[in-house]
């Protein structure tokens, strides 16, 4: 059961409505209350299933053909200037929808890379952040046949500080992925494998820090790579360039 | 055009017909520019779009019969949302649910309480924006948001149950 008193402010402070010592007295009061933390998790974890899950329809190809020709290209009537304001009305719009298509892009961006953040971080903070534990590729990697639409290899860590911990699928961007935790030192990291398709296209080639997290993300022969922790930047860097040198079969 | 497909995209949550989702987006742009004048540059053009979008779906025939459900009269006053619901928590409910569930639920809500939950979470809009949307006050769009995801926890919970007692 959640604190009465703070019931209220979780939703605000999931959706980044929290700010200045309001949200630091939340924090406090969540470092010492295992109820209220439970359910912010939940309700992070709810956000994002309904972010998921609310991605659900897109137009089709013709009423999207339909709408492009309806905007781009108005058939004036001969011999009439009533088109005049609307073309330059049209035009107007059209230069607000590129500045905003850029604007969009951005933001979708951002959406996908604190998406992919705040798994990481609710992954770690459950009871299992994996459902396979094995530090061996072997087990690790047979474990997702079957669960995902694609393969994947793993590197081989021999030599290297980096341990593999587990692994356990997931969605994001309503793209089903492998996540993978490795330890280094005393740091977790996530990988998260899965088809280079949608939201996760935009990400691009990406080496980025979000809040303390350090993330690192590629697309490699049809998948998208993204490697998050909270451990160095270095330690980041170096892991995704096993993946990059580990070629899929 | 991202825009585009965010308007469609909400449009047939609203509408829940591809057919007039389709009429919906053509009438929005229709208005868009022919009202494009009384946009004001430097304000929120989304905030903007998304406006016509859904008052032009309240005004519609199947806007009209979905609003018809009927609200709690003094949303704010309503002293439930207040208190703290008893809950299986929400990560062990999601992970035993399919993506159907959740769909189900939120196509199962009112539509004031769809709208505001699909602007916050799909569209991450701030409580600003839904308010600027929606017309409403940024305490109503708080109190919405919170019962539409505790109804969304509600149905969810019911479903486990449900898938629980079928096993």
């Amino acid at each position: 059961m959640t604190c009465e008193r703070w019931e209220t402010k979780i939703d605000a402070y999931v959706d980044g409505e929290l700010a200045g010592e309001e949200e630091r007295n939340f924090r406090e009061h969540l470092a010492s209350c295992a109820a209220c933390s439970q359910a912010t998790l939940g309700r992070m974890d709810l956000k994002r299933a309904v972010k998921s899950a609310g991605k659900r329809y897109q137009p089709s190809v013709e009423f999207r053909a339909r709408m492009a020709r309806r905007i781009a290209a108005p058939r004036p009537r001969a011999a009439a200037a009533w088109w005049r304001p609307v073309v330059v009305g049209l035009a107007v719009l059209l230069l607000a929808f590129t500045g905003h298509v850029f604007y969009v892009h951005n933001a979708q961006r951002q959406q996908v890379i604190r998406e992919i953040a705040d798994l990481h971080v609710t992954n770690l903070a459950g009871a299992s952040p994996v459902d396979v534990v094995s530090s061996d590729q072997h087990t690790v990697k047979p474990w997702f046949q079957g669960k995902l639409p694609f393969t994947f290899d793993l590197p081989d860590l021999n030599g290297t500080q980096f341990e593999l911990i587990g692994g356990r699928m997931v969605f994001v961007e309503q793209e089903p992925a492998a996540l993978l935790v490795f330890g280094i030192r005393k740091h977790k990291v996530s990988v998260i494998l899965s088809l280079d398709r949608d939201g996760l296209e935009r990400l691009g080639s990406t080496e980025t820090s979000v809040n303390s997290f350090h993330l690192e993300s590629w697309s490699q022969r049809g998948l998208r790579y993204t490697v998050i922790s909270d451990a160095e930047s270095q330690d980041v860097h170096t892991l995704a360039e096993l993946f990059r040198s580990t070629p899929r079969q | 055009m991202p825009l585009f497909d965010s308007l469609y995209n909400l449009a047939h949550w609203l509408t829940q017909s591809r057919e007039d989702a389709e009429d919906l987006v053509q009438e929005t742009f229709a208005k868009a520019l022919k009202g494009f004048g009384s946009f004001q540059p430097g304000t929120n053009f989304r905030a903007w779009i998304f406006r016509i979008l859904r008052n032009t779906f309240l005004t519609s025939r199947t806007g009209l019969a979905a609003t018809a459900t009927k609200l709690p009269l003094n949303e704010e006053e309503d002293e439930s949302v207040l208190t703290p619901s008893p809950t299986t928590p929400e990560s062990l409910l999601l992970e035993r649910l399919e993506a159907d569930a959740l769909h189900h639920a939120i196509a199962g809500l009112p539509v004031p309480y769809r709208e505001v939950l699909l602007l916050a979470d799909m569209e991450e809009m701030s409580y600003q924006e839904i308010a600027d949307t929606i017309g409403i006050p940024i305490g109503t769009v708080m109190s919405r948001l919170s019962r539409a995801r505790r109804a969304v926890r509600e149905t969810l919970q019911g479903s486990t149950r449900k898938q629980g007692a079928s096993r």
